[in-house]
């Protein structure tokens, strides 16, 4: 019975100090503030814009805006790479010794390696074209999403990309996930 | 000068740091550099007093800066990488600093997006997504929570990519291989109060943690650890944060990946799922022997390197007395020991640790070694608090895939040459 008593006890002392921070300056963060910032977008599409862009659409966007950094098929850097497996450049490429010694961080690539097409939208409309990151629509932001896909034959050309249909783009870095760090409350 | 007592602690040259004070080699050194004792008389040919004993001395100024006979220890690029403005990584010059605090100018820094000039009146930090109460707060309200100081290590996922990757040792120097490592007392809020203030609901297992930079960098961060030992952080070693460093306020999640430490901090979304960003889908990620893609390994691992001497160096004289002298750190605790080999590896003997021996810092150690003037490789392995012990790096290669480069933690080898030059090699 006392030990009963001591629970309770215990528990009415823990939920007073979970309930009231000693120091609070947090002031209240309106809805429309989160609203403005909020740009993550999640991999089973939470928070994707409406909107939508097609592959034809991206196609001539990725010309004027991406090819300068990611060369014109974006393979040739010096930015990231978009297209390609993951891993060394291929045997039959003619700078194939120099990229690998000159710029290590080109084997890597987007449509090789990253596990979700979600990445592409979040990534891109946050920081790109990276002299102008937030620059574009989101109907542009999804034609070069889908644009990219289709250059790392992920999507039918003529295709046109909205909040429904990116996340069921199927990357095949998905079945090589794995996570080194799976958090427990 | 007795040199019968000195003790030799493994081969080659190494010396028992005891027997080597006790034996007055140390003193004798000491006259040789130039601490003679005074009352010498003056031989006829002694040139005069410096000018600078002569004379008043120059005004001091309100900033200090470093000696104007120091300015070759600088930053530099990290050779072998395209970078722009916008993409940049700068390397610490290890091979010109001791002790174990990296001077703030000198700290590395790799920015994914230039350095963004944020007026400090107009910047909030913003929580909000699985709390009770979304928040903002401005400078000066996050300034008043209590604070805490901790004097921990900063590593780049990337430090040391090159002998990762590369087939065959490149030539670089200490500050080109190893640079992307550094260690200041960052000072700061613990960002539990301020999580808890938000009222983190149960559901939520991860926090999406976002810079105020042109391209918002990101990171998604489990919330346990973020509970646990993450720091709001303004000040680095004393003085507000550089720009380069995160100016007004950064997260400082210690022992973790550098780029998770998000500068300019601006945004915490409290979620149940990571948001799998660019960074933690592709760059920062590793590819393991069997081809699989390991994301959220956020721990640095156990590492050390030997400073002096190092890469592109050249011993001054061609045998005698050298002190060798490096850092050793480990993301998982404290450095429990560093093992020196001057023989590439068939002999170990322990170097000292310099106090303090702190938790997820840098740690500096230090071995006494007599060269006899044959070539040699110098190694270092450091084990820490855990029992976690560095790899060779035939050892590390076999966990990942060719390309893949990030957590590089194996042991160095430098290469000491008959002509004195130190050099990259693989041991």
């Amino acid at each position: 019975m006392r030990s009963l008593w001591y629970c309770v006890l215990l528990l009415a002392l823990a939920r007073t100090t979970a309930a009231q921070a000693p120091i609070d300056f947090g002031q209240a963060l309106p809805a429309q503030t989160i609203q403005r910032y909020a740009m993550t977008v999640y991999p089973d599409g939470r928070n994707l814009p409406p909107g939508s862009g097609s592959v034809d659409d991206g196609r001539a966007l990725y010309a004027s805006s991406c090819a300068a950094c990611h060369g014109a098929e974006g393979r040739e850097g010096p930015a990231a790479r978009l297209v390609g497996s993951d891993g060394f450049f291929s045997l039959d490429d003619p700078l194939r010794i120099l990229r690998i010694r000159d710029q290590p961080l080109l084997v890597l690539s987007v449509g090789g390696l990253w596990p979700y097409a979600t990445t592409i939208f979040d990534y891109t409309r946050r920081a790109m074209p990276h002299h102008s990151p937030k620059s574009l629509s989101n109907d542009q932001v999804y034609a070069l999403t889908a644009y990219i896909l289709y250059i790392n034959g992920l999507l039918e050309e003529h295709r046109v990309l909205d909040r429904e249909s990116l996340p069921k783009v199927e990357m095949p870095g998905r079945a090589r996930l794995r996570w080194a760090e799976q958090p427990q409350r | 000068m007795n040199t019968s007592a000195l003790r030799f602690a493994a081969g080659n040259g190494l010396l028992d740091r005891r027997s080597f004070l006790k034996s007055g080699y140390g003193l004798s050194i000491a006259t040789a550099i130039g601490l003679s004792p005074a009352g010498r008389l003056l031989a006829d040919s002694e040139p005069p007093m410096p000018t600078w004993m002569t004379s008043l001395g120059a005004a001091d100024s309100a900033y200090g800066s470093p000696s104007p006979h120091e300015s070759q220890v600088l930053r530099q690029l990290q050779p072998n990488t395209p970078q722009t403005a916008g993409f940049s990584i700068w390397h610490s010059p290890l091979q010109h600093q001791r002790g174990i605090i990296t001077p703030s100018g000198l700290h590395f820094a790799v920015h994914h997006n230039g350095v963004p000039a944020i007026e400090p009146e107009r910047h909030r930090l913003l929580i909000h997504g699985l709390v009770e109460r979304p928040l903002q707060f401005d400078l000066q309200r996050l300034m008043r929570y209590p604070m805490v100081s901790r004097i921990q290590f900063l590593e780049c996922a990337g430090n040391t990519a090159a002998n990762a990757l590369s087939p065959s040792a490149l030539d670089g120097d200490c500050q080109a291989l190893f640079g992307q490592i550094s260690c200041s007392e960052w000072t700061g809020v613990p960002l539990s109060h301020l999580l808890r203030e938000a009222g983190v609901k149960a559901s939520a297992r991860w926090v999406i943690c976002e810079g105020a930079d042109g391209g918002s960098h990101s990171r998604s961060l489990p919330l346990a650890k973020l509970m646990d030992d993450a720091i709001v952080a303004f000040y680095q070693n004393g003085e507000r944060l550089r720009p380069s460093q995160g100016y007004p306020v950064r997260l400082f999640v210690p022992g973790w990946e550098g780029n998770v430490s998000i500068k300019w901090l601006h945004r915490l979304e409290v979620s149940d799922q990571p948001a799998f960003s660019k960074d933690e889908s592709g760059l920062y990620t590793r590819i393991l022997s069997n081809d699989d893609i390991l994301a959220f390994g956020f721990a640095m691992d156990v590492k050390s390197v030997i400073t002096h001497p190092s890469g592109r160096q050249r011993l001054p004289e061609l045998k005698g007395f050298y002190e060798i002298s490096g850092l050793a750190w480990s993301g998982t605790g404290r450095i429990a020991k560093v093992e020196v080999s001057a023989d590439n590896g068939r002999s170990w003997t322990q170097a000292q640790l310099h106090g303090p021996v702190l938790d997820k810092a840098l740690t500096r150690f230090s071995i006494p070694w007599q060269w006899t003037g044959a070539a040699t490789t110098l190694l270092s392995r450091a084990s820490d608090e855990q029992g976690h012990v560095q790899p060779t790096r035939s050892e590390w290669r076999s966990r990942y895939a060719a390309h893949s480069f990030n957590h590089y933690n194996a042991i160095q080898a430098w290469r000491v040459g008959r002509d004195g030059t130190v050099e990259n090699s693989y041991a």
